[in-house]
């Protein structure tokens, strides 16, 4: 693929698919799903309410409000399919753009706002919701779902992990060695890729010659590529996968096919980096349009519900919004604060210094 | 009282450990059928099963990402590095996740992770066998470094580290794992010294030798040798390096007005620069002399034929004394 060709303008032959980009139903082999018109709706309305709290999540940055933000746009069938495959019990690791999958865990979307504002490095409760915290370092969080998972293991437990990470990450050695160790010991993970096509501004070929979904047979362990931008296909596929884990039938590497419609973060510029054409094709597959399409034509919801959703979207923007501007700056003497669980003399003596240091200047 | 090797000492602390909390697990190279390279964890495996005493591939930072994962699940996993140079491949899960990860939650996940590192040098070792990677991870905030140099310490050390919600960097100096001591395995744990505590392992009262790990030994031989020539040396056994138990380090200098440092590591930023700056900011008044420090060359850990002249020997702690006393 030559840097000027629209990448993924095709979809490739063995990419499982359940509904077109025109929101035409098919049938696969492999995975089928049956879904009532009221779950139908409900991941319609997910869909539609991450994208409205990523777009509120840029437009806070663009003022100013957030140091950064990782877009998701064009990510949220990978998402929200995968995200609602989820049993309660089973723990997710994500990266630091999983906010779909937050949302399905029930993390507050302002909680994740928290740590591009700089008020804190995360702050949900991990074990509330089995939504692990971000990780920004890419590919570490591999292990730590491997890790998990033997102790699912070790716990008899029916449960699974499920971890979330990017194109670029299937590069580092700790995905690798994740790898190894989930297959050598048959934990129940399924490793769940998001190939949005760009690691920043490295194209996909930077990082592999083949197909990221056929990495899994040189581990040992089976990995199917979905159409990431199909939420019924990333439902089906990664519903089987977290069954078979949890049933004891060990890894499976699912690679979602989809595309980062924005940058990277908002510090990037994918206009030096890629042509447009790229995104006009991907347009044409839109997570969104495909199932409201879908829906349209299936008379599975009527205009009322779309406008609906579409004014609890902007409900949740304004709500998201104004609690953002609310959240408010941590003390200075918070720096000490949850280094350690026990307590630390070091930490003591430094707190109790900056303490005096700050006094100084009252009164 | 039992007499153990420092060796074996470490090995019947971590058994009781598992005995204790069912929750306690051991990872790493070798650390199953072999017992480690050093036989560490000798019959931990045959005892504690393959669920708890895990075989894993070869893989630092894999041992170190998966005891994270394991951690999080509530298990408190032991991991052993083989060696010193080989941590350095974990060094990204150590430093970036196992530090930083209790802080990111805001105190809600704890990581009771305790990585063994076998250090130093002394044993005729190839390359990376032999190193001093303390000052890396002294200068990580949310790990808690400890350096046991005695049979006693290493049986109680590492029960505390594994019982520690923090996670922690655990030295083992390599060549004295055949040194042996009396060890009281039926002690009440209540009574231990608490392993962020330093130890006066020699009282005296001219002058203060800090030391830690392999050194301790070395810095004890060097205080009785003080002693005849008339000079009565207080050698104190640092044990934690982070927290560093200043205060105990503080009354001492104090009261014999001269202090040296001894580790094997790198002079050059290495761990004794920070206790020198310390023993210095708190103790200006009552030194005699500058606070040394003795320690390696500021070069990678030379071949095995060169060690002698590398790794401080007594008589290299000995012209320090001297020195403090010429001032």
């Amino acid at each position: 693929m030559t840097a000027e060709a629209p990448r993924g303008a095709e979809a490739p032959p063995e990419l499982v698919q359940l509904l077109t980009p025109e929101g035409e139903r098919v049938e696969h082999p492999d995975y089928d799903i049956d879904l009532t018109p009221e779950e139908i709706r409900g991941l319609y309305r997910d869909l539609v309410l991450v994208r409205r709290v990523d777009l509120e999540a840029v437009a806070l940055q663009r003022q100013g409000e957030l140091g950064l933000w990782a877009s998701l746009l064009g990510q949220e069938a990978a998402q929200i399919g995968s995200g609602r495959a989820l049993a309660e019990t089973d723990m997710a690791f994500p990266t630091y753009r999983e906010h779909g999958v937050a949302w399905c865990r029930g993390v507050d979307p302002v909680n994740l706002l928290g740590l591009f504002r700089g008020v804190n490095h995360g702050g949900w409760d991990p074990a509330e919701h089995n939504f692990h915290l971000y990780t920004i370092v890419i590919g570490s969080q591999t292990l730590h779902a491997v890790g998990y998972a033997m102790g699912i293991q070790r716990d008899s437990a029916e449960a699974a992990t499920i971890v979330y990470f990017g194109d670029g990450a299937t590069s580092q050695g700790d995905v690798n060695e994740s790898f190894i160790w989930a297959s050598v010991f048959n934990a129940p993970v399924v490793f769940f890729c998001q190939n949005n096509q760009w690691a920043i501004s490295e194209p996909l070929e930077k990082q592999s010659r083949i197909p990221l979904y056929r990495r899994a047979s040189g581990f040992g362990f089976p990995g199917v590529r979905v159409d990431g931008n199909d939420v019924f296909a990333c439902l089906a596929v990664t519903r089987k996968a977290l069954a078979d884990a949890r049933s004891g039938q060990g890894p499976v590497l699912i690679e979602a096919f989809t595309y980062r419609m924005g940058a990277h973060t908002t510090s990037d510029d994918p206009t030096r980096y890629r042509v447009a054409s790229e995104l006009e094709a991907w347009k044409l597959k839109d997570p969104i349009e495909r199932v409201r399409a879908y829906m349209f034509k299936n008379q599975i919801a009527d205009q009322d519900f779309f406008d609906a959703v579409d004014a609890e979207a902007d409900e949740l923007g304004r709500d998201v919004r104004k609690r953002c501007l609310e959240l408010p700056d941590p003390g200075p003497l918070a720096i000490f604060d949850h280094v350690y669980a026990e307590p630390h003399r070091l930490m003591d003596e430094e707190r109790a210094q900056f303490a005096a240091y700050l006094e100084g200047f009252e009164g | 009282m039992t007499t153990l090797t420092l060796g074996k000492a470490l090995n019947e602390g971590m058994r009781k450990a598992m005995e204790d909390d069912p929750k306690v697990l051991i990872m790493g190279e070798d650390v199953g059928k072999l017992g480690g390279v050093f036989r560490v964890t000798d019959g931990l495996q045959k005892d504690f099963g393959e669920q708890r005493v895990i075989d894993t591939p070869l893989a630092e930072s894999g041992i170190i990402g998966t005891a994270i994962g394991l951690a999080l699940r509530g298990y408190r996993p032991v991991c052993e590095i083989q060696f010193d140079g080989f941590v350095f491949p974990a060094a990204d899960q150590i430093i970036t996740q196992l530090a930083k990860m209790p802080l990111r939650s805001l105190g809600k996940v704890k990581l009771p992770v305790v990585v063994r590192i076998p250090c130093g040098g002394g044993i005729g070792a190839v390359e990376h066998h032999s190193e001093s990677p303390e000052a890396y991870f002294t200068h990580t905030g949310g790990l808690r470094v400890v350096a046991c140099s005695n049979p006693v310490d290493a049986y109680t050390m590492i029960q505390q580290a594994i019982r520690c919600d923090d996670p922690v960097v655990f030295f083992e100096p390599k060549r004295r794992y055949w040194e042996k001591a009396e060890v009281d395995t039926s002690a009440d744990a209540a009574g231990w010294t608490p392993f962020d505590q330093a130890q006066v392992v020699r009282p005296g009262t001219d002058l203060t030798l800090l030391a830690y790990g392999p050194m301790v030994k070395t810095s004890l031989e060097a205080a009785a040798a003080a002693e005849e020539d008339g000079r009565s040396v207080e050698v104190i056994d640092l044990r934690s390096l982070n927290p560093l138990d200043i205060e105990r380090v503080e009354e001492s200098v104090r009261r014999t007005g001269r202090c040296v440092v001894v580790h094997e590591a790198p002079v050059y930023n290495g761990f004794g620069a920070e206790v020198a700056a310390r023993v210095t900011e708190r103790c200006f008044y009552n030194l005699e002399a500058p606070v040394l420090r003795v320690g390696g060359p500021s070069t990678p850990y030379p071949p095995s034929k060169l060690e002698d002249h590398y790794l401080p020997d007594l008589d290299r702690v000995l012209d320090a004394v001297d020195r403090a006393f010429a001032f």
